[in-house]
């Protein structure tokens, strides 16, 4: 189905009550990571999930230079040239910690070790494909461990803003960005609204106050609906 | 008698030739041979082709090769890190051939040219555009990329100490593609900041061992 969006002006996006700041984002996609998953944070606003989470939570957090326990970002001296995520942020360890070299930490992302990973991305179509690495004529590509990631990981969320910097829904019917992955994502993580990629299509799955499914939907390319009530 | 010490950082990549390809280690800053790179600066050699994790940011290390036109090639998992303003003018003006592969894909083709290993199958890159063309195979009903192994004439890696037999100890994350890339290259040369006597190391915690290392040279540690 073919949708025409009107997309919101920015200042109705700024006056949406409950629009999470990426911190505010990080604390409520942690709040839904099981205790106990190891869960890889790529780079960009995943990285900061390592930073909110609270310490009695035991999830453990990879990062992909070889880090299997990242703690809070790193402050003062405690800042180390050779400890950081892959944002490339000075972080901590957490007590049980611990470092492996590249190739390792890969076998863990394609192994299929890691229960969740984490990304960005440049835009999200409803069937579960993702773009986060090219944006062809505007940038040098950067792959990363993004496609690592995407074949290895358990669960594949994405947390990103819903809309990009021209205003356009980077929640799409068909990604027009050179694929990093097929059919992969499960959940999309958002300023605005938490969306789960279903076979029957996207569901909402919470809403920020301030904000009703028809409006949301006008703003939208494709068809979204609430998760039914049990 | 085995000393792997050498004096000075000019020794240190004494027989490094233009042309060659090196693998430089590092995740950003981290790990990042910086003085062994500023010994190339030094040099007079060129037209190298770099294999990195990323393609150097601001205006030191693999950004000062950029910059002072040493760069024939770059192969990286992640070019467009904060300030990688070198890369990005020569790679626009056509200066310099960029290779983008993805960061597992890059560690793994350098450790199969290093554990002799003819090549590999990866599930990742599949329904990419990094597959078009490329040699698959179904393999238990999943797709899989056929891979290369990624041999390097030189390895320039950092690590934190080591002994006179070349055996390594690293620091932190800085650790990242070091043990990799030292056995994958015809020369390995390893700059640490502390050297203490053979046996010191508990062999135990030897993470590469000095049979990979053929040089290794002490910098200063830069004290904040």
């Amino acid at each position: 189905m073919s949708r025409h969006p009107t997309f919101p002006q920015d200042a109705r996006l700024q006056s949406v009550e409950g629009r999470r700041t990426t911190r505010q984002l990080a604390v409520r996609l942690a709040a839904d990571i099981p205790d106990g998953w190891f869960v890889n944070i790529g780079i960009g606003k995943p990285t900061i999930l390592a930073d909110v989470v609270e310490p009695e939570r035991e999830i453990v957090f990879h990062s992909e230079n070889g880090i299997i326990g990242v703690g809070p970002f790193a402050q003062g001296s405690a800042q180390d040239e050779d400890l950081i995520n892959a944002s490339k942020d000075p972080i901590t360890v957490v007590k049980g910690a611990a470092f492996v070299h590249h190739c390792d930490s890969f076998a863990l992302i394609r192994g299929g070790h890691l229960d969740l990973a984490v990304m960005g991305a440049f835009q999200v179509a409803e069937n579960g494909d993702f773009a986060n690495w090219s944006i062809p004529g505007t940038m040098i590509p950067a792959i990363g461990g993004a496609m690592d990631l995407a074949s290895g990981a358990k669960h594949i969320w994405i947390m990103m803003d819903l809309f990009d910097r021209a205003g356009v829904s980077k929640l799409c019917e068909d990604c027009t960005y050179p694929l990093t992955a097929r059919r992969v994502v499960e959940r999309v993580y958002t300023d605005l609204a938490i969306f789960d990629i279903s076979a029957t299509g996207v569901v909402v799955r919470e809403l920020v106050a301030g904000l009703t499914l028809e409006e949301l939907q006008s703003w939208l390319p494709v068809e979204v609906r609430m998760e039914s009530s049990h | 008698m085995i000393e792997k010490q050498v004096p000075s950082l000019a020794e240190a990549i004494d027989g490094i030739r233009s042309g060659d390809t090196v693998l430089v280690s590092g995740f950003g800053d981290s790990g990042s041979p910086v003085e062994l790179l500023e010994a190339l600066l030094d040099s007079d050699i060129g037209e190298l082709t770099i294999v990195a994790n990323n393609a150097g940011s601001g205006n030191g290390g693999i950004a000062a090769l950029l910059r002072a036109r040493r760069v024939r090639k770059v192969v990286c998992s992640y070019p467009r890190s904060k300030g990688s303003v070198w890369l990005e003018r020569r790679y626009l003006a056509n200066e310099v051939e960029l290779e983008v592969i993805p960061q597992g894909t890059l560690t793994e083709r350098i450790r199969a040219a290093g554990a002799g290993i003819g090549g590999f199958f990866t599930s990742t890159g599949v329904g990419s555009e990094l597959a078009a063309g490329r040699e698959t195979r179904m393999i238990e009903g999943r797709e899989y990329l056929f891979e290369l192994p990624l041999f390097g004439d030189v390895a320039l890696i950092k690590a934190h100490r080591c002994d006179r037999w070349g055996n390594l100890v690293y620091h932190a994350s800085g650790r990242n593609f070091g043990p990799t890339m030292a056995a994958a290259a015809q020369l390995t040369i390893a700059q640490v900041s502390e050297v203490v006597p053979l046996g010191s190391i508990d062999p135990e915690a030897v993470v590469t061992p000095g049979v990979l290392v053929d040089r290794v040279v002490k910098v200063m540690k830069c004290e904040e």
